[in-house]
């Protein structure tokens, strides 16, 4: 909705005004930010309880678990993404400002991705340790879930702002987003594997990088669509 | 120079058509209240009017100017404090000056709890809150659902006047009301129950 | 031409039409697929190395081909549905969601009744197969979807952009997933190995592809009749369709 604007039209400002308050909330509510991380502390702890302690089975599983429960905990984020601005009528107001709702859409899931993906990215490290990832695998790591993690927020944006709307829309997110962040997945874990066994690393990142890329232009136009369609149910 | 026209407007909620053949007509000046009971679709039409929903809107409905909706959810956040609300709302002027809006804080009598956090405020001084963008905006039309909810006497007067002050300066305003209006012969009305779908 | 099109987004006009393309179209695809089957099941000759097992491919490949293409078909008509808002292309798309999924149910299925007697078991992950999982939720998402909203019109449009959303990583899941087999792949067999098709199985199977893209349009096309004698159940021109036939 577009109409004359009186007052300053720059879109950067608006981007930055919704990126801030949205940081502002983050920064007032750490729970929202912090349970994610917790999650994924945990249930990398459950693995090898579940397989058993053997150093060599959990550092040839290490690479996929980690990342497994990287987009598990990136599903946890998604869910929570839009719902308490879909209740307050913040996405209301976003539909109606006059700029781009996809714009004011991606400035949210920045604030978002640095608050969660971003940390996880940095912290990984310590849990690929814990596993038994060989040393010289950790910055493959690390990079592959700074890329990948704004994939699977990009995605799961998209997933949440179809699902804001429906009570109780936490699994059916799950069941959208799923099989868009296989590759994903895919591309990540190995990224890593190549990473432990001194292999070509930096394919994969590219490819990741690639996704992420298209992620950023694309996925905000759906989850643009997505939110306005939401707020017509 | 009418602010916002409908001619023929029909409201849909899932398979159930609510209105059919509404018209309005809103020129600088007007003060228009929607009526009709609970349910009949006066949210709903405030929503089309607004342009929040489009699906399930008939008819035509054309906006020649900015508009300020004030819905039953105000865009608040609880946990940030009541500037960073104002100053950072989604809706809000960009370029906005921290210090305009402390001054609108201090007219709905919120001087003092800047700082405080919006989820620890009173029912009405939450309210308020979302009232202090009427003072700080600079749109012409002013399409509010149900703005005297939640508010005891002195905050009912003080919007009263506020919405006076707007359209006599030349703006407009649409709003909804459980409550009998204050504004008695001042105002025009649209009763939604003529445009209902038996 | 463009006026034919845009005749078939009145629901009257499709319902008479596709009334009478049913008719023809049904039992020239009971045709193709009987004798598909029988070409297919009986009269082509037998595998060197699978022997008879090997039959199934001709129900497997063209359910899988035809999900495959069910997934595109889905996704423009509700691509149709939100550029042009043709309420239509909405039903075709519905319509067209649940079909998709039970072939690719189907093709799952085969896919694991043939693997048991060539690899010994009966659910293997190669590259194909776990794709064909992938599309399967894909279906399942959009079809879960449109059940869950509660405005239908909205519930539509939503689905239009996810099955848009899909297609456009349809591709990437694909093509990743073949390169995740690749990289992991045990050092022994190729599951799915590219030996040249003896002309003799391979033009039942062609055949037997066509005959499930006509089992598909019939299926889709008697879908959304009944969504549409659904739907307008109260109007007199379905009324009138209905006593006259």
């Amino acid at each position: 909705m577009l109409w004359p604007d009186t007052a300053d039209a720059s879109l950067w400002r608006a981007f930055r005004r919704q990126f801030v308050r949205h940081g502002k909330s983050l920064l007032a509510t750490p729970s929202d930010a912090a349970n994610p991380l917790l999650f994924f502390f945990m249930v990398v702890t459950l693995f090898p309880i579940g397989l058993g302690p053997d150093p060599d089975l959990l550092a040839k599983m290490a690479p996929g678990i980690l990342w497994v429960v990287a987009l598990l905990s990136s599903l946890m984020v998604s869910a929570k993404l839009f719902a308490s601005d879909f209740e307050d009528g913040s996405v209301e107001q976003m539909a109606l400002a006059p700029y781009p709702l996809a714009v004011l859409a991606l400035a949210e899931v920045s604030a978002h991705w640095l608050a969660t993906g971003f940390v996880l990215a940095l912290t990984a490290p310590l849990f690929g340790i814990m596993l038994g990832l060989p040393i010289h695998a950790l910055p493959a790591l690390v990079a592959s879930l700074f890329l990948g993690t704004q994939c699977l927020l990009l995605i799961g944006a998209v997933g949440s702002a179809l699902t804001v709307s429906i009570r109780r829309g936490g699994l059916l997110l799950s069941l959208l987003i799923l099989p868009l962040n296989i590759p994903v997945l895919i591309f990540g874990s190995a990224a890593v594997s190549e990473a432990v066994q001194h292999g070509n690393v930096l394919s994969w990142l590219a490819l990741l990088a690639a996704m992420a890329l298209a992620a950023l232009v694309l996925a905000p136009l759906a989850v643009g669509a997505a939110l306005r369609i939401s707020l017509d149910n | 120079m009418a602010l916002i026209s409908a001619r023929g407007v029909s409201i849909e909620r899932g398979d159930r058509r609510l209105l059919e053949g509404v018209g309005l007509v809103v020129e600088p000046g007007h003060l228009w209240q929607l009526l009709g009971p609970n349910g009949v679709g006066k949210s709903s039409l405030l929503r089309a009017l607004a342009g929040v929903t489009t699906l399930g809107v008939g008819g035509e409905i054309v906006r020649e100017t900015r508009m300020l909706y004030l819905g039953h959810a105000a865009a608040i956040k609880r946990a940030l404090n009541p500037v960073d609300n104002l100053l950072y709302h989604p809706a809000s002027d960009a370029g906005l000056a921290r210090e305009t809006v402390e001054e609108a804080l201090a007219r709905v009598n919120l001087a003092g709890y800047e700082a405080v956090s919006v989820g620890a405020l009173s029912a009405g001084q939450q309210r308020r809150v979302g009232l202090a963008r009427l003072v700080l905006s600079q749109a012409q039309l002013w399409i509010l659902d149900e703005p005297f909810t939640a508010l005891d006497t002195a905050g009912c007067q003080w919007l009263e006047a506020l919405i006076r002050e707007h359209v006599s300066a030349g703006g407009a305003v649409i709003f909804t009301s459980h409550q009998a209006s204050p504004f008695g012969a001042s105002q025009q009305q649209l009763d939604l129950m003529r445009h209902v779908v038996a | 031409m463009w006026s034919f099109i845009h005749k078939l987004g009145s629901p009257p006009w499709f319902y008479r039409f596709s009334g009478t393309f049913i008719r023809w179209l049904l039992p020239i695809t009971v045709g193709m697929l009987v004798c598909g089957a029988i070409w297919g099941l009986l009269i082509a000759p037998p595998d060197f190395r699978q022997g008879n097992s090997y039959r199934i491919i001709y129900i497997h490949v063209p359910a899988a081909v035809v999900a495959l293409a069910g997934y595109y078909v889905m996704a423009f008509a509700g691509a149709v549905s939100l550029i042009w808002r043709i309420k239509m292309a909405d039903v075709a798309m519905r319509a067209a969601a649940p079909v998709g999924a039970v072939l690719t149910a189907v093709a799952l299925v085969t896919g694991a009744i043939w693997g048991k007697p060539t690899w010994g078991a009966w659910w293997v992950w190669d590259a194909r197969i776990t794709s064909m999982l992938i599309l399967f939720f894909l279906y399942l998402g959009v079809v879960a979807l449109f059940e869950a909203y509660e405005n239908k019109a909205a519930a539509a449009k939503a689905c239009a952009v996810l099955s848009l959303v899909g297609t456009v990583n349809i591709p990437i899941i694909y093509k990743s997933v073949d390169w995740w087999y690749s990289l992991h792949q045990p050092a022994s067999i190729k599951f799915t190995g590219e030996s040249a098709i003896d002309a003799s199985m391979l033009y039942p199977l062609l055949l037997m592809i066509v005959a499930f893209y006509f089992l598909f349009a019939c299926a889709v096309l008697l879908n959304m009749r009944a969504e549409l004698v659904w739907a307008h159940r109260q109007s007199s021109w379905l009324r009138q369709a209905l006593g006259a036939a």
